[in-house]
């Protein structure tokens, strides 16, 4: 570095002093260095000084969604289970594609337990059923159940939730009681008691055991509803809303709930695999879905007692709904990532 | 460890004498430093050719804006840069001794003894499940000191806390703001090193506290000769309390040289941009202008004239809150945050509200907004009181009274883009045809001087100035007649507020706004206010115009407050800038 170049200690004092002649302290309360400070100025023409706060803007226009999507779209675990879920969804509402062979009425005790076959290529069941035909057409309960027992739990958990968290006080008091009794009973122990209630017992469907897993799934969504809320409520664009006039409730609809919403999607998702498992083992407990019912877990329950002859008839039930449960959970996950806030740039 | 302290000892003496070359030799050198990120869009350079020498015993002080590489050059010297940051060229010399590339264990040799650090944030820079002492205790017993009851206590003593002994067996909870960065400090000092690197030390803290703290970290720093590296976006405070400032923009060093110097003959244009916007450095030359006899008029932001001053839009009287604090069982305490305050505003003019955290400034405004109940006491708007108003009218009453908020990254919706938001009070109000509210969406913009290209963008592709302005922009959609300013530019760097400061001031001549003005910045009240009021723990304790109360201060907390600005002990010539 080169040698002082500029005025330095000697020239400070007269400086200082100088406007100091009328009213103020004579001696300006800067400090003085015992050794030679040079004054360094580096070339303006290096580092040009830009218009304060000008922002290159020449990206396209990106909300949190399409920001999420972004991220989304080169990740495998997203890539990969959402493919396995389009096509269990395919499967489910076009069963007739992958299979000609009917489920139940094409069952033969002399095919009972048989191994695969020309046209039959997983096998059959003890009751001579066509594996393959099982497993296809069991996907659809299945899955109607976790899509609607999940809609369910989000619309009521969520909305509970949402209003505990929002306006707090009692409102929050009362609800949250509610849900933490809910929530200390197991889910599968709590339906277990309630299927065996005449009114479920005489209609035993697909919508009950919907009804049933929503009635005891809600709170989880609820809580994790409420922290959200909570966290955006206090925020300064809600507070700035309402000093617009915008009703407290339509400050809960339009700027809240979208801005909590990001965890409720992830823990949504990954509960969709949860509800599935739940009603195959309702059906594995013999109390889920009536036998008539094509379902993976009523399959595993008859496939049970011929464990040991014929393990492939457990098998492949079991794999299709691992599968199933899986992606959604993966789904959940590389959901998860996309929408953390704290990877979002600000 | 004591082979080591010894030769610590040995070398301190050495560097405070000339070495043989002739001259001192420098504690701390950075010569040529450039730091490169790692980041997902490939190596971003965070600094480049950064040039610092600190001589023993001096204060340097860095200053720049945020994402001016100042924390990150400071870091790089104590080796904790982020995991995805490296030294990728130059080199670091501490005591002549090349540590740019030193081993893990070398570095950790050097902090604590050699090199210590007081970090910004004191809130969540001691761990809250330890104790005070604890923590002292940890630093102490790393370096190989004697760590009993006593030496923590007078380490704590040392850096001014009252009765140590007691506070080292309380936990971070228990303390004040300024209590924890005082421990901070002690914690910082505990091993006498030989450079103290204060990143912001005091920017989280009141002015009061802050000036207290400095004041104390000087003297203790100047009687055990510690050098300082203080890194600060305040050029008054590093002015005030440095030997040498070194200015950074956008990763490099663009000057350096003796304080004072710098601030009367400023060479580099973002040096002498910086002069002449910084808050401090701005009021403290208004001061110094009227002292002279000089026509203060291009100093200050351009205000409405003083003559409208009788017509009241706002006018508070009594206003009292009380918070019931709740207790155990059901039994709730009563906290007076708002005590029977009274102040007006006149139409067109600033009135500006200033006090430290906790004094209840916020409570007012928010009052004012008519967000928050009052306990007791009247705000007449127009006439008419506010605290009275039914449904119906509180709706109306929105229009006319708009708040703009401090933090300009929690203002905004980030799930709303820049065109919803600040259409969002025209359609709440139902006001004009989706047309007509576009035509008035691109008027408001072209006000607050962004470009209309913006309306797709979403909050979280702008800087913090930008949004301030499109926040500024929502506030001014329903045309109000007063806009409440609640820290509204305390977030932003020197510049930008400055900036925002002069679109508020224009914005005020040309549609005739009267303000609201909550601040805890003195420096910024005396650019911007037309009347000032002084809070103290709810209390009103002075109010009167700003020439009144800068230049003839009544009570004793306003000159304490006055004196606490950063760079109060600046002379300024007038002429500078």
């Amino acid at each position: 570095m080169p040698e002082p170049t500029s005025p330095s200690a000697s020239s400070r004092p007269t400086v200082a002093t100088a406007p100091a002649s009328t009213t103020a302290p004579a001696v300006a309360r800067t400090k003085t260095s015992p050794y030679p400070i040079e004054h360094f100025v580096a070339d303006p023409d290096e580092t040009p000084v830009r218009a304060t706060d000008s922002v290159v803007s020449d990206v396209a226009p990106r909300s949190l969604w399409g920001e999420a999507w972004r991220s989304l779209r080169k990740q495998p675990l997203f890539l990969i289970s959402s493919i396995l879920i389009l096509g269990v969804i395919f499967v489910a509402l076009f069963p007739g594609i992958f299979t000609h062979e009917p489920p139940n009425e094409n069952c033969l005790l002399a095919n009972s337990d048989g191994g695969p076959t020309a046209g039959h290529p997983l096998g059959f069941t003890v009751q001579g059923c066509d594996i393959l035909s099982r497993v296809v057409h069991g996907t659809r309960s299945s899955l109607t159940v976790g899509l609607f027992a999940t809609l369910g739990v989000v619309l009521i958990g969520g909305l509970i939730g949402a209003l505990a968290g929002f306006f707090g006080g009692w409102v929050d008091a009362i609800l949250a009681r509610v849900g933490d009794i809910f929530f200390a009973l197991p889910l599968i122990l709590g339906a277990i008691v309630v299927v065996q209630l005449p009114v479920f017992q005489q209609n035993r469907n697909v919508w009950t055991l919907v009804v049933i897993l929503v009635a005891f799934g809600w709170p989880q969504i609820a809580r994790i509803t409420r922290a959200a809320v909570i966290e955006v409520r206090n925020a300064d664009f809600v507070t700035a809303a309402r000093s617009l006039g915008v009703s407290p409730l339509g400050a809960l609809v339009k700027h809240v709930i979208p801005n909590a919403l990001a965890p409720v999607i992830v823990i949504a998702t990954i509960s969709l695999g949860t509800f599935i498992v739940a009603e195959s083992t309702l059906s594995f407990l013999g109390i889920g879905l009536p036998p008539d019912v094509m379902s993976w877990g009523n399959d595993i329950f008859s496939a049970k007692p011929s464990l040991r002859s014929n393990p492939m008839a457990i098998f492949w039930p079991g794999l299709a709904l691992s599968i199933t449960v899986l992606s959604f959970i993966m789904l959940g996950d590389a959901l998860r990532d996309a929408l953390d806030p704290k990877a979002r740039k600000r | 460890m004591g082979n080591h302290q010894g030769g610590r000892r040995a070398a301190r003496t050495a560097a405070g004498a000339p070495t043989p070359s002739g001259g001192p030799q420098p504690l701390l050198e950075l010569r040529n430093l450039a730091i490169t990120f790692a980041t997902s869009n490939g190596d971003v350079p965070a600094v480049r050719n950064a040039h610092l020498t600190v001589m023993p015993g001096e204060t340097v002080a860095i200053v720049g804006e945020s994402g001016s590489g100042k924390s990150t050059t400071a870091l790089a010297a104590i080796g904790l840069l982020p995991a995805n940051g490296r030294v990728s060229d130059g080199s670091i010399i501490f005591d002549g001794e090349d540590i740019t590339h030193a081993s893990e264990k070398r570095i950790v040799e050097l902090r604590g003894s050699s090199i210590g650090m007081v970090p910004q944030d004191p809130m969540s820079n001691l761990n809250p499940v330890w104790k005070i002492g604890f923590q002292v205790r940890e630093t102490l017993r790393a370096n190989g000191l004697p760590s009993g009851p006593s030496d923590v206590a007078k380490v704590l003593s040392e850096a001014g806390l009252p009765d140590a002994g007691s506070r080292a067996n309380q936990y971070p909870h228990e303390f004040s703001g300024g209590m924890r960065q005082r421990a901070l400090i002690a914690i910082g000092l505990s091993c006498r090193p030989r450079l103290l690197i204060a990143d912001e030390p005091t920017s989280a803290l009141d002015v009061t506290v802050q000036r207290q703290i400095l004041d104390h970290l000087d003297t203790m720093t100047e009687e055990l000769g510690t050098a300082v590296l203080l890194i600060t976006h305040d050029l008054g405070l590093a002015a005030e309390r440095a030997h040498k400032v070194i200015v950074m923009y956008k990763g490099q060093v663009v000057e350096a040289g003796p304080a004072l110097e710098l601030l009367t003959n400023p060479r580099h244009p973002y040096t002498q941009k910086l002069v002449a916007s910084a808050p401090s450095i701005a009021s403290r030359r208004i001061e110094s202008a009227k002292k002279a006899g000089i026509e203060t008029g291009d100093l200050l932001a351009p205000t409405a004239s003083k003559k409208a001053a009788l017509d009241r839009v706002i006018e508070v009287e009594d206003l009292t809150k009380v918070f019931k604090i709740r207790g155990s069982w059901g039994k709730s305490t009563d906290f007076t945050a708002v005590d029977r305050v009274s102040f007006s505003i006149a139409r067109g003019t600033t009135t500006a509200v200033v006090g430290e955290s906790g004094s209840g400034k916020s409570t007012v405004a928010k009052m004012v907004l008519g967000l928050e109940g009052a306990t007791s006491g009247s705000i007449r708007f127009d006439g008419v009181d506010i605290t009275t108003l039914g449904r119906k009218e509180m709706f109306d009453f929105r229009r006319r009274v708009q708040p703009i908020f401090q933090d300009p990254y929690g203002s905004l919706d980030p799930m709303y883009n820049i065109y919803r938001t600040i259409e969002e009070p025209l359609r709440v109000h139902g006001v004009g045809t989706a047309k007509s509210r576009e035509k008035k969406v691109r008027q408001l913009l072209d006000q607050v001087a962004l470009p209309s290209a913006m309306m797709q963008r979403f909050p979280n592709e702008l800087s913090g100035g930008q949004r301030q302005r499109v926040a500024i922009a929502r506030a001014l959609a329903l045309d109000p007649e007063v806009v409440i300013c609640d820290e509204a530019v305390s977030a932003l760097d020197v510049l930008v507020q400055a900036q925002i400061l002069n679109l508020l001031a224009d914005l005020q001549s040309e549609l005739g706004l009267s303000y609201l003005f909550i601040t805890h910045d003195l420096a910024v009240v005396r650019q911007i206010a037309d009347s000032v009021a002084v809070m103290k723990k709810g209390r009103l304790v002075e109010q009167g115009t700003t020439d009144e109360v800068f230049d003839n201060p009544q009570t004793a907390y306003t000159q304490a407050l006055l004196a606490a600005i950063p760079g109060a002990g600046l002379v300024l010539p007038p002429e500078v800038a």
